[in-house]
């Protein structure tokens, strides 16, 4: 009896709890919603705000406006599409290599690439990596943007991992047939991955559109920025301090992430989980 | 045509995996490994104010930073600022999780609330925490004010700044945490869970006594990517919301690297800089690997 009653005590402790901190937690964002909706009389009401009551829609408009945010989505997304790319095909290969080879080198290798995790290039080496690019001619480009980045240890452990729990018996039929290790990879191995083929994507998608720092130095013109840079711009371009403007410019940047976080979002749990944990 | 591709399958097969490692390997020797030499280099040379000549210096970029009170300052800053937001991070989320896998009514929503953050950069969470704490239109802010009496420039004044700097980070880390967290405590069986509830241990000494040791493993690999996240990561909340200020006091060695490099043209002592925080980077990995390996055999 007591037992029952102090677990429903606990149950509704935990839902006080759970309630308070989600609120918290979702609140900057609905916030950030409300305010880029704000027509510029209203943004400084007091109290302020914290559901949308007004639609003025012309912040958006003005945010566009003022940053050239069509010409940053873009970069933004050529620079997301071509990181996620190459990481996902120069980490299936390499993880089929890992996986299905026995060949001499191989935990060299391994390990090499490896200490890769822990060697964040693009901020622990910003100086030699810009000078890199500067005799390169790569600076202001989007090559110096994406190609860097378009290997990496996680994504091929990853597909590493996935590739060792296919059975090998897969792969030994495939060789009877006559299927060459190419025709294994290509028609076998990757349609049997497209689960966590999507996964990474999504990861790696978020990851590269995010990206703050390195676009930062190696960009000299507005036109080549990213949207991450462009609502840093905004804030310093609406010195009159109008935050309607400023959280449309952060609603655009964030909106497609979080589009797909809330239309995937089990797949983002999944896959996060699966490419964190090491074996 | 089928013969000869079996004749030649040998030593193709053994020519193939290497074939399939060069696209990867070329990216981390060209885009990781070189600049990581490079530096090493540039840290040991100093470079005339016009850059056209360089000169051998040994240690000097370092013996130098070590003396700059300045970049003293940015390491005792980062060390503050690193395990305050980890501690928080790892504990809130830890608790929170914990509380996710109780399986009450709305837990989904919760989850989905608590999660959001994940999908918002590092850039954007400062820019909307800029925006919350803004002394005329935030509504943190206001909350404050009305609950506490507090009514200050958040970003501009000190220690606010540091807190606000803790608010954004959290908040952006959080989710990441309580992903994996309630991935492990699922894992842990129930049977454990059921015995220490018959054995008469209260909530609380069951959730901290039992279920977090089970999780260390998980506890780890967190800290680590923490640390990793708050030294590095971290330069876009600092960007945005105080540019290292003010007079400095939020600058972290990130930062201060950044400003070392490509503001003030310090090239030597900002190469110099890398290292150490590559340094850095290697203590923690092989702490990390060392504790790591002796819990695989402990579970």
């Amino acid at each position: 009896m007591t037992r029952s009653s102090k677990k429903r005590l606990n149950t509704i402790l935990i839902e006080i709890v759970l309630i308070t901190v989600s609120f918290i937690f979702i609140m900057p964002i609905i916030l950030a919603i409300t305010m880029s909706l704000q027509p510029p009389e209203s943004v400084f009401s007091f109290p302020p705000k914290f559901f949308p009551t007004a639609f003025h829609w012309k912040n958006y408009v003005d945010a566009f406006n003022t940053v050239p945010f069509a010409r940053l989505i873009l970069n933004s997304a050529i620079i997301a599409v071509m990181i996620t790319g190459g990481k996902i095909i120069t980490g299936t290969l390499a993880g089929y290599a890992f996986a299905n080879f026995k060949f001499r080198g191989r935990s060299f290798a391994f390990s090499f690439l490896f200490a890769t995790l822990f060697l964040p290039a693009e901020t622990i080496m910003i100086l030699p990596l810009f000078n890199l690019m500067n005799k390169l001619g790569w600076v202001n480009t989007y090559w110096a943007m994406t190609i860097p980045f378009m290997a990496s240890a996680t994504n091929t452990f990853l597909f590493r991992q996935h590739f060792m729990s296919i059975p090998s018996s897969l792969e030994d039929s495939a060789r009877i047939d006559g299927a060459g290790p190419m025709t294994y990879f290509i028609k076998i191995l990757l349609p049997l991955s497209k689960a966590i083929i999507g996964g990474a994507t999504i990861i790696n998608f978020v990851y590269s559109w995010n990206m703050y720092l390195w676009p930062l130095i190696i960009t000299m013109e507005d036109k080549m920025k990213t949207v991450q840079i462009g609502v840093r711009m905004l804030i310093s371009a609406e010195s009159a301090n109008n935050w309607g403007i400023i959280m449309a410019g952060t609603m655009i940047a964030v909106l497609p992430t979080l589009l797909l976080f809330f239309t995937l979002q089990d797949l983002f749990v999944r896959s996060l989980v699966r490419s964190g944990i090491k074996e | 045509m089928l013969p000869l591709l079996h004749a030649g399958g040998v030593s193709m097969r053994k020519l193939y995996p290497y074939l399939l490692l060069i696209p990867t390997f070329v990216i981390i020797i060209m885009f990781i490994y070189y600049p990581a030499g490079s530096a090493l280099k540039l840290s040991l040379y100093k470079t005339s104010p016009f850059g056209n000549r360089t000169i051998y210096v040994g240690l000097r970029n370092f013996r130098q930073l070590f003396e700059d009170p300045e970049y003293l300052y940015a390491v005792r800053f980062t060390l503050i600022y690193v395990s305050v937001s980890v501690a928080i991070t790892i504990f809130m989320s830890f608790i929170i999780a914990y509380m996710l896998t109780r399986g009450v009514p709305g837990t989904r929503i919760y989850r989905t609330f608590l999660f959001a953050p994940y999908a918002v950069s590092p850039a954007i969470a400062g820019t909307l925490w800029t925006f919350l704490l803004n002394p005329v239109v935030g509504h943190v802010n206001y909350f404050f004010a009305k609950l506490f009496g507090i009514q200050v420039a958040w970003l501009t004044s000190k220690p606010y700044a540091f807190y606000a700097l803790i608010f954004a980070t959290v908040w952006k880390m959080l989710p990441f945490d309580m992903i994996f967290y309630i991935a492990s405590i699922q894992d842990v069986s129930l049977d454990i869970i059921e015995a220490s509830t018959l054995d008469g241990a209260n909530t609380m000494t069951r959730v901290w006594r039992i279920i977090f040791p089970l999780v260390s493993p998980i506890t780890f690999y967190l800290v680590i990517m923490n640390i990793v996240t708050t030294m590095f990561s971290s330069f876009a909340i600092v960007d945005v919301m105080t540019s290292g200020g003010p007079g400095g006091y939020t600058t972290n060695m990130i930062y201060k690297l950044y400003l070392d490099a490509f503001t003030f043209q310090k090239r030597g002592p900002a190469a110099a800089e890398s290292m150490i925080m590559f340094a850095i980077m290697l203590v923690v990995t092989i702490i990390y690997f060392s504790f790591a390996e002796r819990k695989v055999h402990y579970q």
